[in-house]
């Protein structure tokens, strides 16, 4: 049968990006431990709302762990305590009755505070119109298969382009560094054929505007593949650093600015 | 009212063809005068926006998620067919095509399938290019595999993520566009109505989830792809955010929907552990090709640990009832026989509301035929993502698995250009109807999707803004103001009731009754049932709904509100059609059109057309508009598993 728990939450409420934040604390009660983290904020919500009090604002989508829209830090550790998870995917087995919780937004300068545990991440989709991409006109591609791409390189790609873009990397870094995600883009398209003509104006642009965006540097602490729901390994910042010194060395042309 | 389909004449091969040659073009240098709007940045919308703006338009998208890169699409995970032959198994566009007309049970039109196989092809070689990994074999070339019963391999896939890969092919297309300038992304932002101006559609109007602000964009096409109606079950595979409301209010302003009863049941997803779920996880249909679904013989066994009842009081119902495809016979067969277990009180797993609604799979003879280490080769990830969710392991314990809502093949009408039946609205991916008829086939929604944006929406859209004069209206058209102001009044409205429910309670309601009554089986008794309870529930939400907050900020609660209030209008129609089908066809069951053997029966006489509604001001009464189909390539024969 199952278990049921009570849990004690200091929930981080803030009105708007301008307003100040505090933490609240909430109790929820007959937490059943089948569900899943979203499942027993959306219950202290539905509380919340019925008692006519505005429920903690949290953003969340698919709750599947792929389209990287949820993410919270639950005590210090973003998408919480169990490794390879987003929050949709932790489920409350993994906490104890009586445990007291705190639960934040993502911390980064680059990443302001919409509401409560909301914030604005726009500066992923700059970093991406800075050059994440292949320049290529819908309809003018070759025949798939002309051309072969050894399965090692495409496998590597592969495990850098299953970032799901939810920012756990720059909430879990020290410096609020996005070099994880930034190298997982670079990377992705680095280790194909298909990326190679753009590569070195990719990687000074995108850089660029990661930098420009406001986020720390890379001082290799390792949170952030630690924090990873998809496992993206710092392997790929290594490549993303070789690869930027690659292109300073044999193109030292000025880059576009950042936007 | 008339439906004209403007499908192409002559040979199927040619249609398409012919339709581009004869389809007029924009000049480039006009093209930036006119405003496309997309609604919608799924695999549909983002593929359609980025090559809008690729060809020079002035685009605006819109989404509700707070990036592009995060739309629905993004969660299939099987992959996407395409008659490439690339396995020399025999496939061909022609094969691809009657498969897909064939699975839809004979309720698609003909040409459009003809030329969403013929466009399959160039999908793959577009999202190749694009860098999206797909998976390879070690000569280096493109691997597939056989998916959803097809005898030929022409599934592509990577990993169990081929939505998100393709999307992020999509969603990067997307950002280049936006980069240059010709796309303006509107993130965060709901669309709340259309505009039609002298039965054009000429805009929309949308709020700003983040500051609550509604406001006005017109332009000279509006181009919809915001997704199916599956939650208007409430608990479905579908992301939480997803609505008809785009979809429902285009409809009121005039365009048709086509057949919404046609609803499509993945048999193998998690089932409900509590009244507290939010939504329903699927597994991998693959798990059936090793797995044996089995319930308890005697109801008296079923709260008892399965390792504890003997073989012979296990009943293998799909081994026993389909002894040549047993546990592979198709999707819909398998969810009604799920169901039928359930029904009678031998479900298995924890008791919600009265009913324990689960079967088993059970990987425990395959462990011992294969040896564990290839059923971890196989199935690991599956394992343990199902691992995660329940906590159970199913290398010890049996899977349990039941149905849930996965996909929605009816949407708005549309003709062979994609257009609604209000000019200037086309409509592409999961919110049309278009090429799945009564069943879709897996792995063909993320095709469909793609194919109606990179290549077919840039071709009618532009056809239809040859002839039109560009910027025709402004923000201060009293039709725009007008529009404007009655979304600002429903909005109003929702606030103001200041009762006691909140929007979850019912949509949980209305989610459950549709379930119910309009789910994997249909009587007419029960959804004659529905329609008496959809509108009196109806009636209680806009007396008693509790919404806390204001409409001048981030209010979730409002936007789920909106949404709730859209999915039960919608729900009517959609009982009302599935109760005026008096047939069988794909994922549309009737039980009293079932033959002997309890299978679907169609009937061709009566019910072959596309059921097309039109709004007539009372939600309650709709018209009934009638496409008939005609078949000249794929002759309509009737299915058996036996």
């Amino acid at each position: 049968m199952s278990r049921t728990m009570s849990l004690v939450l200091n929930v981080w409420r803030q009105k708007s990006a301008s307003a100040p934040g505090k933490f609240v604390r909430y109790e929820a009660k007959n937490v059943n431990e089948h569900m899943s983290f979203l499942e027993m904020l959306d219950v202290v919500n539905e509380e919340l709302s019925a008692k006519g009090d505005e429920p903690i604002a949290f953003d969340h989508d698919c709750r599947e762990g792929i389209c990287g829209a949820c993410g919270v830090v639950v005590d210090g550790v973003p998408h919480g305590p169990v490794g390879g998870t987003t929050t949709c995917q932790l489920h409350m087995r993994t906490f104890k009755d009586g445990d007291e919780l705190t639960i934040e937004p993502w911390r980064a300068g680059a990443f302001p505070v919409v509401r409560d545990l909301i914030v604005n991440r726009s500066a992923f989709d700059r970093i991406i119109q800075a050059g994440g991409y292949v320049s290529l006109r819908t309809g003018s591609a070759p025949e798939a298969n002309s051309l072969p791409i050894a399965k090692v390189d495409s496998d590597s790609a592969f495990d850098a382009a299953t970032c799901i873009g939810c920012g756990a990397c720059v909430a879990a870094c020290p410096n609020a560094s996005a070099a994880l995600f930034t190298a997982a883009k670079i990377s992705h398209l680095a280790l194909l054929p298909q990326g190679g003509p753009e590569r070195q104006d990719r990687v000074r642009r995108m850089v660029a505007q990661m930098d420009h965006e406001g986020f720390g540097h890379c001082t290799s602490h390792g949170e952030c593949e630690a924090a990873c729901p998809k496992g993206i390994s710092i392997g790929f910042i290594a490549k993303m650093n070789r690869e930027l010194l690659t292109a300073m060395a044999t193109a030292p042309n000025e880059v576009p600015p950042a936007k | 009212m008339e439906l004209n389909a403007r499908a192409p004449a002559g040979p199927i091969e040619n249609r398409w063809s012919d339709h581009r040659f004869h389809s007029k073009l924009v000049n480039p240098a006009n093209r930036r005068k006119y405003r496309v709007i997309v609604v919608g940045s799924g695999l549909a919308g983002g593929a359609a926006a980025a090559t809008f703006g690729e060809m020079g338009y002035n685009v605006s998208c819109f989404c509700y998620q707070d990036s592009p890169r995060r739309a629905h699409s993004i969660a299939a995970q099987g992959g996407i067919n395409a008659a490439k032959n690339y396995q020399n198994d025999g496939d061909s566009t022609h094969r691809l095509f009657y498969d897909t007309v064939k699975g839809g049970d004979f309720r698609a039109r003909e040409s459009n399938v003809y030329r969403l196989a013929e466009l399959s092809v160039n999908i793959i070689d577009q999202c190749v290019a694009q860098g999206v990994p797909f998976a390879r074999e070690y000569s280096g070339l493109l691997a597939n595999r056989s998916f959803g019963g097809a005898q030929v391999a022409r599934t592509f896939y990577a990993r169990g993520q081929t939505g998100q890969q393709l999307l992020l092919g999509a969603y990067q297309a997307l950002e280049r566009q936006i980069d240059a300038g010709t796309v303006k992304m509107h993130p965060r932002t709901e669309m709340l109505d259309l505009i039609v101006i002298d039965g054009r559609a000429r805009g929309i109007v949308v709020r700003d989830l983040v500051t609550g602000k509604v406001s006005s964009h017109v332009g000279d096409v509006v181009v919809l792809c915001s997704g199916g109606y599956g939650n208007v079950f409430y608990l479905s595979t579908n992301a939480k955010g997803c609505n008809t409301t785009a979809t429902w209010r285009s409809h009121r302003r005039g365009a048709l929907f086509a057949n919404p009863c046609y609803t499509q049941i993945h048999p193998t997803c998690i089932p409900q552990s509590g009244d507290y779920q939010s939504k329903l996880t699927l597994m991998s249909e693959s798990l059936r090709n090793d797995g044996r679904v089995w319930v308890p013989k005697n109801v008296a066994d079923c709260n008892k640990d399965p390792a504890s009842i003997p073989e012979s009081e296990r009943d293998y119902y799909l081994e026993r009832l389909y002894p040549s495809f047993g546990n592979l016979v198709p999707r819909d067969i398998a969810s009604r026989r799920a169901k039928d277990m359930c029904d009678q009180g031998r479900g298995v797993g924890p008791d919600v509301a009265g009913v324990r609604r689960g079967v088993y799979l059970d990987f425990g003879d395959a462990i011992k035929r294969l040896g564990r280490s290839v059923v971890v080769e196989r199935y690991d990830n599956l394992f343990q993502m199902y691992e995660r969710i329940t906590g159970e392991n199913p290398y010890e314990v049996p899977m349990r698995m039941y149905p849930a809502i996965h996909y929605t093949m009816g949407g708005l009408w549309v003709d062979y250009d994609l257009q609604s039946t209000v000019p200037g609205l086309f409509v592409g991916g999961e919110a049309n109807f278009s090429d799945h008829g009564a069943n879709r086939l897996g792995a063909s929604a993320l095709m469909q999707g793609l194919a109606d944006g990179y290549f077919i929406l840039p071709v009618t859209v532009s056809n239809f803004l040859a002839s039109q004069k560009p910027g025709a209206v402004d923000d201060n058209h009293p039709v725009v103001r007008q529009t404007v102001s009655e979304v600002e009044d429903r909005l109003n409205r929702l606030l103001s009731i200041k009762g006691t429910r909140t929007p979850d309670s019912f949509h949980r309601e209305l989610g459950a009754l549709v379930w119910d009554q309009c789910g994997m089986a249909r009587t007419a008794a029960g959804l004659q049932l529905a329609l008496e309870k959809i509108p009196a529930l109806r009636q209680e939400f806009w007396s008693n709904l509790a919404v806390p907050g204001t409409g001048a900020e981030l209010n979730q609660s409002l936007e789920r509100a909106g949404r709730v209030a859209d999915f039960l209008e919608f729900s009517e129609l959609m009982c009302r059609d599935a109760l005026h089908r008096n047939e069988s066809a794909g994922g549309h069951f009737r039980e009293e059109f079932q033959t002997d053997d309890g299978e679907a029966k169609r009937n061709d006489d009566e019910f072959s057309y596309v059921a097309a509604w039109e709004y007539t001001g009372d939600v309650s009464q709709p018209k009934l508009n009638k496409e008939p189909l005609t078949f000249e390539y794929v002759h309509p024969s009737q299915r058996s598993y036996k």
